[in-house]
C-alpha cells in the first residue's frame, strides 16, 4: 500500500525528496536503527504518540487537542460517527493529510520518539515504517507477485532470490500464500475482494513496516472475507502495531485491545476495549456504542 | 430503535414476573401462617404461569443477544435480566414447596411456636426484601439494594437459631414431630429465598453500577444507607 501511494501521489514526491534523501532525520539520526531496536522492547512501550494535536482544514478545526499513546504490538480501534475526525487522525500518522492544501497541524506526533513532522523527515522513509490498508482493496493491474514485490523493487532490491523470499514471507503473513502459491503470475485483479485485500496487506508487509494503519479494511468485504482479515490482524499484532478505523462496533470490540471514541474532533474516551464496551466512562460513548446516536 | 423496544419489552416482562413471584411468596407465607389450603392451592396453580414467563424471558434474552449484540449498560441489563429471571423462578419454586407443606400439615402453626421461632419476622423480612428488590429494579435505585444485604443477615440468624430451638420444641411436643419438621423445612426455604433475593440484588447492582459484588462479605459491601 505504501508503494501505491508513491505511485498515485508521484507529482508530490519531489517536495519530500528535497527534504528527505534518506539522509533524512530518520536515517541521519540512525532512527531507522532506533525504530528497529525498540521493537524488541517491552510490549507496554509507547510506539506512537500524539501530543496536543490540533488539525485544521482551513477554518474547520477537525481534531482538538488530541493526546494519545499507542502501545507497541497492540490493536487500537478508532470509532466515532462520520466526520468525527478519526480518519483524519489516522492519516496524520503517515502524513497523508499533507497533500490537502488547507491542512494545518499543531502539536506533535512521534514514532519511537522521532517527530514525524520534523522538516527533515521524508514521507517515503516514514511510510516504510507506517504502512496503510484502505477501505477498498486496490491492487495494481499486475501479477500477484509484482504487487507484493513492487515496494521492494522501488526501494532498489533487484536480487530475485531476495524478492522471492520476501514475496513468500509477506503472502504467508497475510494468510494468502496457500491460496495463490501456484498462481503468482496470475493478475491480482482476478482475485476475490477478500483475497485482494489480503494481497494489499501482503504488499504493505513486504516492506516490513512497524505500524499498520487500516482505514475500514473490511467494510467492502463479505463476512467470511472480513473474518479472515480479523483473524489475520490478531496474528499480525504479534509483530506489528495496528491502528484500525472502523464503523463496525462488533469488529472494534472483537479485534482491538484499545479503543478511542471520537466525536466532533474530540477524543472523548480512550481505554482498553473491554472497558469501553462494558462500562464506558462517558455517557456520549455509551450512547454511541449502544446505537443511540451516530 | 428496535433494540430499545426489545429492552423495554424485556423490562416489562421481568417486572411482571417479579410481581408475580412476590405475590406467590406473600401467598405462600400467608398460607403457612394461617394454614389456609385454598391459598396454598392457588400458589401451586400459579407456578405454571411463572414457568411460562421464565421461558419467554429466556427466549427474549437469547434473541436480543443474537440479533442486537447489546453492549455496555444494555448488555449488563440483558445479562442481569437473564440471571434475575432464573433466580425468580427458583424463589417461586420455594414458594411452591412451602404451599405443598401447607397441604401436608395438620393445621395452622400455633402462635407460641411461631413466636418462639420468629416466623412472622422471617416471612415479613423476606417479603419486604423481595419488594425492595422489585422497587430497586423499577426505580434503578442501588440504595435499596444495599439495604437488602443487611436484612438477609436477619434471616440467617433466625435460621441458625431455629435448629437449637427445634430440638427443644420436639422434646416438648413429641406428638407433633411431623408438623414441626414441616415448620423447620419452611424456615430453611425462607432462608434460601433470602439468599436468592440477595443474588437478585447483586444483579441489580451489576446492571446499574457495573460493579460485581458477588461473593463479597458484608463488611466489604458499601454502607447500608437506610
Amino acid at each position: 500500500m505504501i508503494t501505491q501511494e508513491l505511485v498515485l501521489e508521484e507529482p508530490h514526491i519531489s517536495q519530500f525528496i528535497i527534504n528527505k534523501p534518506l539522509s533524512s532525520k530518520i536515517n541521519t539520526m540512525e532512527n531507522d536503527q532506533k525504530i528497529s531496536s525498540t521493537t524488541s522492547a517491552s510490549s507496554s512501550e509507547n510506539t506512537l504518540m500524539s501530543e496536543n494535536l490540533n488539525v485544521y482544514y482551513g477554518d474547520n478545526h477537525v481534531l482538538k487537542n488530541i493526546n494519545l499513546n499507542v502501545k507497541k504490538n497492540t490493536i487500537t480501534a478508532f470509532i466515532g460517527p462520520s466526520g468525527c475526525g478519526k480518519s483524519t487522525f489516522l492519516r496524520t500518522f503517515n502524513r497523508m493529510n499533507d497533500f490537502i492544501a488547507s491542512f494545518r497541524m499543531e502539536g506533535k506526533i512521534t514514532i519511537n520518539g522521532v517527530d514525524i513532522y520534523d522538516k527533515n523527515v521524508g514521507t517515503e522513509e516514514l511510510r516504510k515504517h507506517v504502512g496503510m490498508v484502505f477501505q477498498k482493496p486496490n491492487p495494481f493491474p499486475k501479477s500477484i507477485y509484482e504487487n507484493v514485490a513492487y515496494g521492494l523493487k522501488i526501494q532498489g532490491v533487484k536480487k530475485k532470490s531476495i524478492l522471492d523470499e520476501a514475496v513468500k514471507k509477506a503472502l504467508k503473513q497475510a494468510a494468502l500464500w496457500d491460496e495463490v502459491k501456484n498462481d503468482l503470475k496470475k493478475s491480482a485483479l482476478a482475485l476475490s475482494g477478500g483475497q485482494q485485500q489480503r494481497l494489499c496487506i501482503a504488499r504493505t508487509l513486504a516492506v516490513e513496516p512497524s505500524i499498520i494503519l487500516m482505514d475500514e479494511p473490511t467494510s467492502a468485504l463479505d463476512p467470511i472475507a472480513a473474518a479472515k482479515i480479523e483473524e489475520l490482524m490478531e496474528d499480525l499484532k504479534k509483530q506489528y502495531t495496528i491502528i484500525i478505523v472502523t464503523h463496525n462496533m462488533q469488529q472494534a470490540s472483537r479485534v482491538s485491545d484499545y479503543t478511542a471514541f471520537f466525536y466532533m474532533g474530540d477524543m472523548v474516551e480512550y481505554s482498553d476495549t473491554k472497558t469501553i464496551f462494558t462500562n464506558p466512562s462517558h455517557t456520549r460513548t455509551q450512547n454511541y456504542i449502544t446505537g443511540r446516536f451516530g | 430503535m428496535q433494540l430499545e423496544k426489545e429492552l423495554k419489552t424485556l423490562r416489562i416482562s421481568l417486572l411482571e414476573m417479579t410481581m408475580l413471584v412476590s405475590n406467590q411468596m406473600e401467598k405462600a407465607c400467608k398460607a403457612f401462617d394461617t394454614g389456609n389450603r385454598e391459598i396454598a392451592m392457588d400458589v401451586i396453580t400459579n407456578e405454571r404461569r411463572i414457568n411460562a414467563i421464565e421461558l419467554k424471558i429466556d427466549s427474549d434474552c437469547e434473541n436480543i443477544l443474537a440479533l442486537h449484540h447489546p453492549v455496555a449498560v444494555d448488555l449488563r441489563f440483558v445479562m442481569a435480566a437473564y440471571n434475575i429471571c432464573s433466580t425468580l423462578e427458583r424463589i417461586a419454586d420455594n414458594a411452591d414447596a412451602i404451599a405443598k407443606y401447607v397441604l401436608e400439615m395438620t393445621g395452622p402453626v400455633s402462635e407460641d411456636i411461631k413466636k418462639e421461632l420468629r416466623i412472622k419476622e422471617m416471612t415479613d423480612t423476606a417479603i419486604s426484601m423481595l419488594n425492595d428488590a422489585l422497587d430497586a429494579y423499577e426505580e434503578e435505585s442501588p440504595e435499596k439494594v444495599y439495604h437488602i444485604h443487611s436484612r438477609d443477615l436477619i434471616l440467617n440468624e433466625i435460621n441458625i437459631q431455629s435448629s437449637t430451638k427445634m430440638v427443644e420444641l420436639i422434646k416438648k411436643h413429641p406428638n407433633e414431630i411431623k408438623q414441626l419438621l414441616f415448620i423447620f423445612s419452611t424456615i430453611k426455604k425462607i432462608e434460601r429465598v433470602g439468599d436468592l433475593i440477595k443474588n437478585i440484588a447483586e444483579e441489580i447492582i451489576f446492571y446499574i453500577e457495573a460493579k460485581v459484588i458477588k461473593h463479597m462479605y458484608s463488611k466489604n459491601l458499601p454502607e447500608d444507607k437506610n
